[in-house]
């Protein structure tokens, strides 16, 4: 595994699943320090933690298509060259808004992992393997907060409410099949086919929580096409700022 | 008498956290956290206590529900096993040497 | 579970008990929660524990700071890790506190209104990313020096807590100082940051061991009572010791023209510090301390409605299983 090639197809779809981690792991970042609680500090490092681990196997094995290494694939593609969905992007808002990206990330995530432990792909399907488990928890940390902040008080349900409603629009985008998709059979996974699993988990998790699904705004995204979210721009700004100030440089 | 440091005063309660290092091992105290409830408790105690791969089993207790000895009365709780070595195998002399015993 | 009956033996007289607890201090015992204790430890170790665990709690920002800017994976992924391990020990350190009669709101609420004390380096600014890398090898590498004595601490809980500490800590000094060493072995803007790091770092660690021995109030008390295994000049002695051809593998400068071995006094021969200095950050007049402050009560109340919602909502499900 250690020494697979990625074709350029291959390379395009594990930027898809590593930007998406490393935007998160990013975002997670932020709250280091700032959290609600101590407890709740250390909980979402882990996550962070984790993620950034998959984010950097997943940019390892893109570059090897074209001996790119991960670092220079997080520090040096401009906005356009990045592949993460509109979801991943959101800001973190308050602690329901990250709560409610998080329950929309991992769920997807989840079932993303899932599915592509059976990718012919031997170094996705490791990948994966080892993320699913990592995931699993991410999903139960996001579950747990859901519960608690939708039925806790008037001021939590409120501001649970509305974050459900702020990041949903961003949801759909990760269940578009793009034409990579054709051209990866068997080794990719299908997005739109990871909808109905998305749905019965979220489904149940809002049933008990007393939410709803909101219809209203649909964004069709455009980051598996290197069209983003607005605050895409700043926040690879913040990323790359040091490593731009330094080109060669080692750290 | 109730553990130390619980008061009833705190947002969230005190929790105490027992950690099993691998199969075949008792749980051992490794701290206490703050969560609002068992459940979070337990993954609050997964993050804080095992992030290390210290453990394979994970016990949380709520401080509160936790009596314990007094230490003052160590003598009379404490102190009785003294004079009854008869409960320890070394007392019995007799059969040093004999195989298998 | 063990129910007690009551079984405290009232003696109505302290003397004895004083006698009880000074021999298990002279017997290299430890002291445990529940014991008898005289109230000055007590009070001692609260402000000492507390003001540790706040440390480590306003320790999180000079270094989150950069967590967002790292400037590779890997070192984004080991600060993360640095940063949210101090999470982890100001906890330990407050759960330690907590067992001697003060709840972690009280220490939270101390904190964040400016009442309550922590070491004065994290009121410090971290403008570069070599701060990093100076933080972790002298800032960290001053705490180790203090904080390994500290698991034999007399008192158990703290030195269970430290003993933990120390074991996680490992790594923090080690990560500073492989980020000092690809500065400078990289390119000279690199080398120059590394520099300016350690020149502005060296003076305020050396400052963490507190002031010397003959102007240290609290020292000979927490001596006897074995809180403190080494007076404050021992252990700066101690870190120069470690220092000197640490900075040699690393070719940075120590910042003290004057630091040189004296062999006939068998000691690290060194400026005078500025305690001044010291003295203006202590007194809340750093350039930082407003700020790190502010970002801690922030968060702190920012937070409030989560933890009352986590509150409200294990209430409510506590009424369902009664109702069940």
């Amino acid at each position: 595994m250690g020494d697979a090639v990625a074709t350029a197809d291959v390379a395009e779809y594990a930027l898809w699943l590593g930007d998406d981690a490393l935007i998160l792991a990013q975002q997670l970042g932020g709250w280091i320090a700032r959290a609600p609680e101590l407890e709740e500090d250390v909980a979402l490092a882990n996550i962070a933690l984790d993620l950034l681990g998959h984010a950097r196997s997943l940019l390892r094995y893109a570059g090897t298509s074209d001996g790119r290494t991960e670092d220079d694939l997080a520090y040096w593609r401009d906005e356009p060259q990045f592949r993460s969905a509109w979801l991943f992007e959101q800001p973190n808002g308050d602690f329901a808004q990250t709560i409610a990206r998080q329950l929309a990330a991992s769920v997807y995530q989840f079932e993303l992992y899932s599915a592509l432990q059976q990718s012919a792909d031997e170094t996705l399907a490791a990948i994966a393997a080892k993320a699913v488990k990592e995931v699993e928890y991410h999903r139960d940390h996001a579950v747990q907060w859901t519960l608690r902040l939708a039925g806790g008080t008037d001021e939590s349900r409120a501001r649970m409410t509305r974050a459900v409603g702020d990041v949903w629009p961003y949801v759909d985008e990760l269940f578009r099949d793009e034409p990579l998709i054709d051209r990866l059979a068997g080794i990719a996974v299908r997005p739109s086919a990871l909808r109905p699993g998305f749905d019965a988990v979220i489904d149940a998790v809002f049933a008990e929580a007393g939410l709803v699904v909101p219809d209203g705004f649909r964004s069709s995204g455009g980051g598996r096409r290197g069209q983003h979210f607005s605050s895409m721009g700043y926040l690879l700004a913040e990323m790359q700022v040091l490593a731009r100030q330094h080109r060669g440089a080692t750290w | 008498m109730t553990s130390p440091g619980v008061s009833p005063h705190e947002t969230w309660p005190l929790w105490e956290v027992f950690v099993r290092a691998s199969r075949g091992l008792s749980h051992v105290h490794a701290g206490s956290l703050h969560a609002p409830d068992a459940e979070l408790a337990l993954r609050n105690a997964r993050d804080l206590y095992t992030r290390r791969g210290e453990g394979t089993s994970v016990w949380v207790v709520p401080s509160d529900a936790i009596t314990t000895s007094d230490p003052d009365a160590k003598g009379a709780f404490f102190e009785s096993p003294a004079g009854k070595n008869y409960r320890h195998a070394s007392y019995y002399t007799a059969s040093e040497g004999v195989p298998h015993l | 579970m063990m129910t007690a009956p009551d079984l405290t033996v009232v003696t109505g007289d302290e003397s004895v008990e004083l006698a009880a607890f000074d021999a298990l201090i002279a017997a290299e015992q430890r002291i445990e929660p529940r014991d008898w204790m005289p109230d000055a430890y007590r009070k001692t170790l609260i402000r000492q524990i507390s003001q540790h665990g706040h440390s480590e709690i306003i320790g999180m920002q000079p270094e989150g700071n950069w967590i967002t800017r790292a400037p590779s994976l890997k070192r984004k992924a080991i600060l993360m890790a640095k940063v949210q391990d101090e999470a982890g020990h100001g906890l330990y350190l407050y759960s330690a506190a907590q067992t001697l009669g003060i709840t972690r709101d009280e220490m939270t609420e101390q904190l964040i209104a400016g009442r309550a004390k922590y070491s004065s380096i994290f009121n410090y600014p971290t403008p570069t990313w070599a701060d990093m890398g100076a933080i972790g090898w002298l800032v960290d590498g001053a705490a180790i020096c203090n904080q390994v004595p500290l698991c034999r601490a007399s008192y158990g809980p703290y030195g269970r807590a430290m003993v933990r500490i120390c074991k996680e800590e490992s790594f923090h000094q080690r990560q500073g100082f492989e980020i000092l060493l690809s500065l400078m072995q990289g390119t000279a803007a690199q080398q120059e940051m590394a520099q300016d790091a350690v020149n502005r770092w060296y003076w305020p660690s050396l400052m963490m061991f507190g002031p010397p021995d003959d102007q240290s109030p609290n020292s000979a008390q927490s001596t006897a009572w074995k809180i403190k295994r080494f007076s404050n000049d021992e252990l700066r002695q101690r870190f120069l010791g470690m220092l000197v051809p640490q900075a040699e593998v690393l070719g940075v400068t120590l910042p003290d023209p004057e630091l040189r071995w004296d062999e006939d006094a068998q000691r690290w021969h060194m400026s005078e510090i500025d305690w001044t200095e010291f003295h203006e950050v202590l007194a809340g007049r750093g350039p930082m301390n407003a700020e790190r402050l502010k970002n801690r009560r922030e968060a702190h109340e920012q937070g409030a409605w989560v933890r009352e919602a986590a509150v409200e909502y294990a209430r409510k499900q506590a009424e369902k299983v009664a109702a069940a």
